[in-house]
């Protein structure tokens, strides 16, 4: 077939190992700066089964650097708009959005029925979750982050190798490190990083020697400087997450990494002044709430809708349960707005409430 | 003995320099630690790890090769 035909001819790879690509399952977490360049090589190559975890939509400031999407995708969903993307740049694979957060209840049916991991997320308590997850499901996981012009690269839990957790066994003081919001990145910088998490991912599949295992590449964009970092494995951080396997669902790793969410009880949440309340269920969803100062505003728009969380209010979001209105209001503070909590008991607790109150 | 320590990410931004060499005369790594402390107190605050000679080693470690480099954990993706 043509459209291999550079793959086929090398030693390395022929028509044995391009089928080998053929038959390999991929899941890429986040379709972000890593997730883009390492999802167009891996499509490009031929990767048979690739599938994509985002929760997010596509910003106008993902542009300079998440090289799949363009002005026709903004404010859809980044593992849709990935997908569509992909499936013109090469038809002949099967792609699988997700439009989901990775979860402890989520991910390992989804990481059984993968062959390997590629780690584009942004946030240590999802890099955590998908470190557990791997070992528990014993897949290897091709490990990407960055930082301003520093990009680090490794991969992780292959063959009997270090994890995550015996490189960092324990996630950094909430809030000591920046994420690329907040401080920019070199748009070009995952685009390499990205592009040799593919690489590692193709080596594993080819079952090539030399797999970045057991070792961190520092890369430094300024100085166009790399050093590899020798990581030694530790049974007993691995064995801790082995152990804890009956506990994974109910581990909180948002928790773990000092991310707690602010709740208010509806008692609370009606005597405050100035207080928008926000639905964020489906606009089909029972109960419903008709509150004078409440907006319903799904979770998947919610990053349409920022204006409406104004600095001089209180918002309390709610959905069923205080599941989803958690996940909205991280979503509100990773946007830098204040003052937003989520309530507990959802839109039952609230409706009881102000039915008594009345 | 004279040390290297090579500073990643934002412990070069603490450190205004991504190298420099300095004079050490204890023996362990949290000993250098301890004067790397003294020296730009906002390393307290921040999570990494050591390494000597490339290789990550514990913070109770023996100094015996005067290349360091610290490494903090990056989440950006």
């Amino acid at each position: 077939m043509s459209r291999y035909s550079r793959h086929i001819v090398l030693e390395e790879i022929g028509p044995l190992g391009q089928q080998k690509l053929a038959r390999a399952k991929v899941l890429v977490i986040g379709a972000g700066g890593l997730g883009c360049p390492a999802l167009q090589y891996l499509a490009a190559a031929g990767i048979g089964t690739i599938g994509i975890v985002d929760f997010d939509v596509v910003e106008e400031s993902n542009l300079q650097r998440q090289i799949l999407f363009g002005a026709s995708s903004l404010g859809t969903n980044k593992a849709i708009a990935a997908k569509t993307r992909l499936e013109d740049l090469n038809p002949l694979i099967n792609i699988v959005a997700f439009a989901e957060k990775l979860t402890p209840h989520n991910a390992l049916d989804l990481f059984a029925t993968f062959d390997l991991i590629i780690d584009g997320t942004d946030n240590f308590a999802t890099r955590y979750l998908i470190n557990d997850a791997a070992i528990l499901t014993d897949k290897p996981v091709v490990f990407g982050a960055i930082y301003k012009f520093e990009g680090q690269l490794t991969v992780f839990n292959y063959k009997g190798g270090p994890s995550y957790r015996c490189l960092f066994a324990t996630p950094p003081k909430a809030g000591s490190v920046a994420n690329c919001s907040e401080v920019g990145v070199l748009g070009v910088l995952p685009g390499i990083i990205g592009s040799m998490q593919a690489n590692e991912a193709i080596k594993i599949i080819l079952e090539l020697d030399q797999v970045l295992s057991g070792k961190m590449l520092c890369y430094d964009a300024k100085t166009t400087e790399s050093h590899h970092l020798k990581i030694v494995k530790s049974e007993s951080e691995i064995e801790t997450v082995l152990a804890r396997k009956h506990k994974f669902t109910a581990f909180d790793y948002e928790a773990f990494c000092g991310l707690t969410i602010p709740e208010i009880s509806a008692a609370a949440a009606v005597q405050l002044k100035n207080v928008l309340f926000v639905d964020v269920r489906e606009l089909t969803e029972k109960p419903e709430v008709t509150l004078p100062n409440c907006v319903q505003i799904p979770l998947g728009d919610l990053n349409n809708h920022l204006s409406k969380f104004k600095a001089d209010q209180h918002s309390v979001l709610f959905c069923q349960t205080g599941v989803r209105s958690k996940l909205a209001v991280q979503q509100l503070i990773e946007h830098k707005i204040e003052k937003c909590f989520s309530l507990i008991g959802g839109a039952e607790s609230l409706l009881n409430y102000t039915t008594i109150t009345k | 003995m004279n040390i290297t320590i090579k500073y990643f990410g934002l412990l070069a931004e603490i450190a205004k320099r991504s190298d420099e060499t300095i004079t050490f005369t204890k023996t362990t790594v949290s000993e250098l630690l301890e004067v790397l402390y003294e020296k730009y107190p906002e390393l307290k605050e921040k999570d990494f790890q050591v390494a000597q000679n490339l290789e990550i080693v514990p913070k109770d470690a023996v100094l015996t090769e005067a290349d360091i480099a610290l490494l903090p954990p990056f989440s950006g993706g």
